[in-house]
């Protein structure tokens, strides 16, 4: 019986990459590229960052060299686990009427499993959302689930969160109580650099087992619980504390939207980077003779004009509408739709924004104009 | 190894793979709308109920949501879908020769629910194309008629040449236990008809409106306006339902694009009572 919680160091996170691959798996973790904390296929454990930080800010990302080596000291990057669940572009089928029949070929469904290695609390919860969305209806998304099922998450919990970050404002927080096959707590300081892991399943209890590591500590666990819950005091961001779902509903037909629109520059990156925005469109391509079809399927934005394009003209043509419609969907009508909020506040959309703009002061002016209203 | 965190899906027919169909009749309605009939070349869809709608694909050029407009009652698995031209996929499905293949996939969305008006009276108000999602439900009342007290159809359109179903609609007229009146927006001197706005024969016809069930559909305008005017008289907001529009992509609730408000309108709709339809078509740009 191996330990439910122990503590490995940065040697074995390294080991438990080349143990990942052996059983078979595509690993996918942090790394640095371009000047940014991207998450990429790593070939081998020494592909994770470690020593790098990000400085964030509304309309800022910028990667900073850390005095220590610390691996998952660093918050929400430009691309989330969307990317590899549920790609920007992929083929659905393809389609062949060379001899007057119709004949569809669906994309054959990947069969790489997948382990994610540093799965922020957040990015956790925002695939849940997915699966409610993509996997928990009526008609699962095949693509989707055969990339879904069988993945192994390695959680890292936040010790570090940044700037942009709230996720504590949107039930969440920086430690991911259940939902992963393991969950690692960083530590650096002069007992040295470790890490707390916490077994969530027997795929990860064997994980561990295979892993040089030592029993967890009375000590070790106060640590991790003093940094963990430090963190939730630490978000660089806030929700106002009111109930965001009405607030949205009842702000429909409020001024603040054109405010928003005079800066909005509906580049659809908000929408892009969310880890939870599912939206897509088709697109079918030919070869000349027409004979021979294919149907892709592409992110798509509801910032884009032509997504509520009905024959006559689009729905949405204001970009006010184009806004409100985004963070209503987000924090209002996903409940409607879903039965969660479409927000886990991970602030990727405040840093990506190009122009800085920033859903929880969206909602703080909403909210300060919604009393303002009640008050006259 | 089994992965506590990754649930395992149960894996059903593929949603998004359409199934492919031949067009074994082809039926000119007006001059820009053609019925086509949809023999599936293998399995068939499921049966539909009136007022759900298909995803129809021209193989090579693209899919769209098109309502079933045939009868409910038929079980041969032949779909009958009307298509009004107004783009490419459109252009290219009604131009499917008798012969020619197309793909659909459904059927999707929520159904007009004709069964609830038993025992009272069913009101249908048609603008348009809006006809084609109520030709089913009308032929769902019809084949169990006893049950149902009056059943009222107001169908209108921009001018006759622009009425579809003609043939079927001149055989409801002459039947004693169905009350048709058509209207048209505008006409030359020779149409025999009434020349005014569906809301007119809406507002002459007796009504009891608390034993009244009551669907629309056609544009926008023409619903909020029949909508308020049957509420005025009294039918409960929760007994007229009303078949909504807007852009769908995939028709299974996961491209996002059918979003009215907390509706999405390939599952939530494109049936929606207008109890829930009316405090969304109430915002602009929504
Ligand atoms: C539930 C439902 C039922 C429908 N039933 C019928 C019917 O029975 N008969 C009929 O003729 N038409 C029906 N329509 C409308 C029909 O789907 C559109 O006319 C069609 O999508 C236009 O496609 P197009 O490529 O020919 O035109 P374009 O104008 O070139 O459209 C380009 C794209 O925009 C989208 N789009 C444009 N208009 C609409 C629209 N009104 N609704 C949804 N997506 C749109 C489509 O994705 C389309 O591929 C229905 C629409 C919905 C939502
Ligand atoms: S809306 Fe913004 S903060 Fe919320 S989950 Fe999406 S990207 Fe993250
Ligand atoms: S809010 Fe910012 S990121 Fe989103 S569409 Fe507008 S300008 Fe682009
Ligand atoms: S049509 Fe795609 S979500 Fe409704």
């Amino acid at each position: 019986m191996t330990d439910r919680v122990a503590v490995i160091d940065h040697s074995a996170l390294v080991e438990l990459v080349g143990l990942l691959h052996a059983e078979g798996y595509v690993v996918v973790g942090p790394t640095l590229r371009e000047n940014a904390i991207v998450l990429a296929e790593l070939d081998d454990g020494d592909d994770l960052v470690s020593g790098w930080g990000v400085d964030t800010e509304a309309g800022r990302y910028r990667v900073v060299r850390r005095a220590d080596d610390a691996v998952f000291a660093h918050s929400a990057g430009p691309q989330s686990w969307k990317s590899f669940l549920h790609p920007a572009r992929r083929r659905l089928l393809s389609t062949d009427t060379s001899d007057g029949d119709l004949t569809v070929e669906p994309e054959p469904e990947p069969s790489r499993r997948m382990a994610f290695l540093g799965v922020r609390p957040c990015d956790l919860v925002a695939i849940g959302v997915l699966d409610r969305v993509l996997a928990g209806g009526r008609y699962p998304d095949p693509g989707y689930t055969a990339r879904r099922d069988g993945v192994l998450v390695i959680v890292a919990n936040c010790t570090e969160p940044g700037a942009t970050c709230f996720c504590v404002s949107m039930g969440g927080g920086p430690r991911a109580p259940a939902g992963f096959d393991l969950a690692l707590t960083e530590r650096v300081d002069d007992a040295g650099h470790r890490f707390l892991v916490e077994v969530g399943s027997a795929a990860g209890e064997e994980l561990l087992a295979a892993l040089p590591h030592r029993a967890a500590t009375d000590a070790d666990l106060r640590v991790a619980d003093d940094d963990l819950a430090d963190a939730a005091e630490h978000m660089g961001r806030a929700m106002p504390e009111v109930d965001l779902r009405a607030l949205l509903v009842d702000s429909r037909e409020s001024p603040h939207w054109a405010e928003v629109a005079s800066r909005c520059l509906a580049c659809g990156n908000c929408t892009m980077v969310c880890p939870t925005c599912f939206c897509t469109t088709t697109e079918e391509v030919t070869d000349l003779t027409g004979e021979h079809g294919e149907r892709w399927q592409r992110w798509s934005s509801c910032f884009d004009l032509d997504f509520s394009y009905l024959h006559g003209g689009e729905v949405r043509t204001s970009r006010q509408s184009r806004y409100r419609q985004w963070m209503t969907h987000k924090l209002s009508t996903w409940y409607d739709q879903f039965g969660s909020s479409g927000c886990v506040g991970c602030g990727r959309c405040i840093v990506w924004c190009p122009v800085g703009i920033d859903i929880t002061e969206e909602a703080a002016s909403l909210t300060a104009l919604a009393s303002r209203e009640v008050g006259t | 190894m089994t992965t506590a965190a990754a649930p395992t899906h149960a894996r059903r027919p593929d949603p998004m793979t359409p199934v492919p169909h031949r067009v074994i009749e082809r039926r000119r309605e007006t001059h820009d709308t053609v019925t086509l009939r949809l023999a599936p070349t293998g399995s068939a869809l499921p049966p539909f109920r009136p007022g759900q709608f298909t995803m129809l694909l021209a193989p090579g050029v693209g899919e769209v949501p098109i309502s079933v407009s045939g009868d409910p009652t038929a079980t041969d698995g032949v779909l009958e879908q009307t298509i009004r031209v107004v783009g490419a996929v459109t252009r290219a499905l009604t131009g499917t020769p008798v012969g020619g293949v197309v793909g659909a996939r459904g059927p999707y969305g929520t159904e007009w629910d004709v069964p609830s008006a038993r025992g009272g009276d069913l009101v249908l108000v048609g603008g348009g194309c809006g006809l084609a999602p109520l030709r089913p439900a009308l032929l769902e009342a019809l084949a169990h008629r006893a049950h149902y007290r009056r059943v009222v159809a107001v169908l209108g359109a921009r001018d006759p040449e622009n009425l579809v179903f003609a043939d079927q609609m001149a055989r409801w007229r002459r039947r004693a236990d169905v009350e048709v009146h058509v209207t048209v927006d505008r006409a030359g001197p020779d149409w025999p008809g009434r020349v005014d706005l569906v809301t007119a024969p809406l507002a002459e016809t007796a009504l009891e409106p608390a034993r009244t069930v009551a669907l629309l559909c056609g544009p926008e305008v023409m619903i909020r306006r029949c909508a308020a005017l049957l509420l005025d008289r009294g039918v409960p907001a929760t007994r007229v339902r009303v078949s909504l529009e807007r852009n769908m992509k995939c028709g299974i609730g996961h491209c996002g694009h059918c979003q009215l408000g907390p509706l999405l309108l390939c599952r939530d709709g494109p049936v929606v009572p207008y109890s829930a339809a009316a405090p969304q078509l109430a915002v602009r740009e929504l």
